[in-house]
């Protein structure tokens, strides 16, 4: 195992990239520590499945290079980096037991007959899988058969990495969570480096520490989970990650106060904007529906549209042309009509062109 | 309005559809629930007229149409994996029902602008399927159904294939798009969430049998039975034998609490528990309720909830909440069952005391 740096990477499919569209990477500098859980999330399109298949060695980057420990693989053939793969359908040789499925990549290797029969059962102690390894692989279902997939991944103690491209996208819901916090299980059991692809916000805040957010080529963010939700870098990323995702709203900027409406909107970043929006720059305040109250004072509102999640109740109002999204407890009341919101200040920032205030790229 | 009458499905041996009666809400957003292979694709098709039963009929607008043909049926479906023509423009993608049906060249081309504008589809309608993004290549499928002004439109999961987020966004506006209309929709998913948020009706099946029907958030919060409960909750609702006993309910030799209302007239005896993972909450955060210590297996972030495995006496537990809790592996935590929010089942799986 080693820590994994990417380093400059671009990658474009055309032979001659002109334009800045013409780039699937546009820039991406990254790094992978031993032994951590990673999740590059992304919209289908923003690049993650290039980045992934450039790290497996499927492709070629452009420019810039790949290092696994001290080695730069960047030339180097997938056989040749030792990366165990899980795809979104599982990948099972049905007319194999469990166990033969889970030691076909030691036999390979020439792995003594006894280490392969410890190192088998160990792994499938981990998956659950123990009581079914004399079964043939065919009769399993679509999370079995994942199981062993992610198995034959872990079977080999000397991969570098386990990439996982939307593992469990075939799962029911309900086995979903099962499979998902056997992963993270796992993980915390192993400590082996692992890289999951989704678009799946849940399965990246749940599964990663880190959470890589791609799009349209760059990475917007990276960060812990609670960062992502607390702090969106990018408006992006507060849209993306949260469902519903974060309010935009249009705003002015005056005096150092924001105003929504003309409503003055206490955030936790003004001073920073007034310096980072000087001159030009749209300004938009972003505030999640979780950190949105009604009050007696605040933005008047009329209430549009109440939808009932279950645990909690997603309520659409709108000032004007705006909407503003106000998540409620299922216990908490519902006002009908005309009522009024305030935004939780420690958690309302200002956001230049899409940038969160003084940080843009 | 659709109705199945003791509609039954054999095939040989097996039973894929056990006797099955359900009359759908007219106008309304039909929602059907169920895991994969519990019969949701099965049912549409027969509602479709592409499956006949075994037994039992099916009845549209008072008139029996068993064994009337597809064709003959004004019945639109759009599938998970969306289908198009690929060598046809988006246009004529969505005009090809109106051009089968014969319609006029000027009504034509009003209808499938119109609908184009209500999916957003107007600036590419000159371009190809291959040229558009997945979402709207389902979009283009859904338009499809939507110009023929069918009488049932079924859809069989079809946001599953599309990301996260453009999931959300079509989730909002499909119940928008039938909301005027005079048909009946049936939208088949495994999802609890989705359900919920599309509104309307839901109808949980499980193994080839409707366990429910009503409006969505009567049969989340009031299923009949555990298979209901089970099938509508997401993530998976928590489970436990407990003896009654008097007014006396207990789920361990050292947890229990007293049996409310009309749960005390049950007789004693052994019932399942369920109780979702969002009314389990860290004690530190919780309301009223009652105090269980366990060791933590599991704990996620997602960043704006927290969720917590823990061994509740030999069973795997949930807590859900909001907010960011953090709770080490192994450590030994105290989580506060909201015991008003149980649901009680007999040993045959009937719900008992509403």
């Amino acid at each position: 195992m080693a820590r994994i740096r990417l380093e400059a990477l671009r990658h474009s499919y055309l032979a001659a990239p002109a334009h800045d569209a013409d780039w699937a990477l546009k820039q991406i500098d990254l790094q992978w520590q031993d032994g951590g859980a990673y999740a590059l999330l992304g919209p289908s399109g923003c690049g993650k499945t290039t980045l992934l298949n450039i790290v497996s060695g499927l492709l070629h980057p452009t420019s810039g290079r790949v290092r696994f420990g001290e080695v730069d693989v960047t030339d180097q053939p997938p056989d040749r980096r030792d990366i165990a793969q899980v795809f979104q359908f599982p990948v099972v040789y049905d007319t194999m037991t469990v166990f033969d499925n889970l030691a076909f990549p030691l036999r390979n290797r020439g792995v003594p007959q006894a280490q392969i029969a410890a190192r088998v059962h160990e792994i499938a102690a981990l998956l659950d899988l123990e009581p079914m390894l004399a079964q043939r692989a065919a009769g399993l279902t679509a999370d079995g058969k994942q199981k062993i997939s992610l198995g034959r991944g872990l079977v080999r103690s000397d991969v570098n990495v386990i990439m996982l491209d939307e593992p469990l996208t075939v799962i029911d819901p309900h086995l979903k969570w099962r499979l998902r916090s056997k992963l993270k299980e796992l993980h915390q059991r192993i400590r082996m480096t692992m890289v999951y692809v989704t678009h799946d916000q849940t399965e990246a805040m749940t599964f990663a520490e880190q959470v890589v957010v791609m799009h349209e080529g760059r990475v917007v963010q990276t960060g812990t989970p609670v960062e992502l939700f607390e702090r969106p870098r990018h408006t992006f990323v507060g849209h993306f990650i949260g469902s519903p995702g974060m309010n935009v709203l249009p705003c002015e900027l005056a005096g150092g106060v924001a105003r929504f409406a003309g409503i003055a909107v206490p955030t936790a970043n003004a001073a920073t904007a007034v310096n980072a929006a000087a001159g030009s720059g749209r300004i938009e305040i972003g505030v999640r529906p979780e950190f949105v109250r009604f009050a007696d004072g605040g933005v008047p509102v009329r209430v549009a549209r109440v939808s009932d999640a279950g645990r909690h109740r997603i309520v659409e109002t709108r000032h004007g042309e705006s909407v503003i999204r106000v998540l409620l407890d299922e216990r908490d009341p519902v006002p009908s009509g005309e009522a009024r919101v305030v935004f939780d200040p420690r958690f309302t920032r200002l956001y230049v062109d899409g940038w969160l205030a003084g940080e843009a790229v | 309005m659709l109705a199945l009458k003791n509609v039954m499905l054999r095939a040989g041996a097996a039973t894929h559809i056990h006797d099955t009666s359900l009359a759908l809400e007219r106008g309304g957003f039909n929602v059907l629930l169920g895991t994969t292979l519990a019969g949701k694709t099965t049912l549409l098709q027969i509602m479709a007229g592409l499956t006949q039963p075994s037994a039992g009929r099916v009845w549209f607008n008072g008139r029996d149409v068993t064994g009337v043909a597809v064709q003959k049926r004004n019945v639109s479906m759009v599938f998970q994996q969306f289908i198009n023509y690929p060598n046809l423009s988006v246009y004529e993608n969505i005009a090809s029902p109106l051009r089968v049906a014969g319609t006029a060249a000027a009504q034509l081309r009003g209808r499938v602008t119109h609908v184009a504008e209500l999916l957003g589809l107007a600036p590419f309608l000159a371009r190809r399927p291959a040229e558009l993004s997945g979402g709207q290549q389902q979009r283009t499928a859904l338009a499809r159904a939507l110009v023929k002004d069918a009488d049932v439109v079924l859809l069989d999961e079809p946001l599953a294939n599309l990301d996260y987020k453009l999931r959300e966004a079509l989730r909002e506006e499909l119940p928008h798009l039938f909301a005027n209309r005079d048909c009946t929709v049936v939208y088949a998913t495994t999802e609890p969430g989705e359900a919920l948020l599309l509104g309307g009706y839901t109808a949980t099946l499980h193994e080839g049998r409707v366990t429910q029907y009503g409006p969505s958030s009567a049969v989340y919060r009031d299923p009949v039975d555990l298979a209901t409960a089970r099938v509508f909750s997401d993530p998976p609702i928590n489970t436990a034998t407990v003896e009654k006993r008097g007014a006396r309910i207990r789920l361990s030799a050292e947890v229990g609490w007293e049996a409310e209302g009309s749960l005390r007239a049950q007789p004693d005896g052994a019932y399942t528990v369920g109780l979702r993972p969002h009314h389990v909450r860290p004690a530190a955060s919780a309301g009223a309720g009652v105090e269980v210590e366990c060791e933590v297996l599991i704990a996620e972030i997602s960043g704006s909830e927290s969720v917590v495995h823990f061994d509740l006496d030999g069973l795997t537990w949930v807590s859900l909440s909001h907010g960011v809790h953090r709770f080490a592996v192994g450590e030994r935590a105290r989580f506060t069952l909201d015991v008003t929010q149980c649901l009680y089942f007999a040993p045959d799986g009937a719900r008992v005391a509403a």
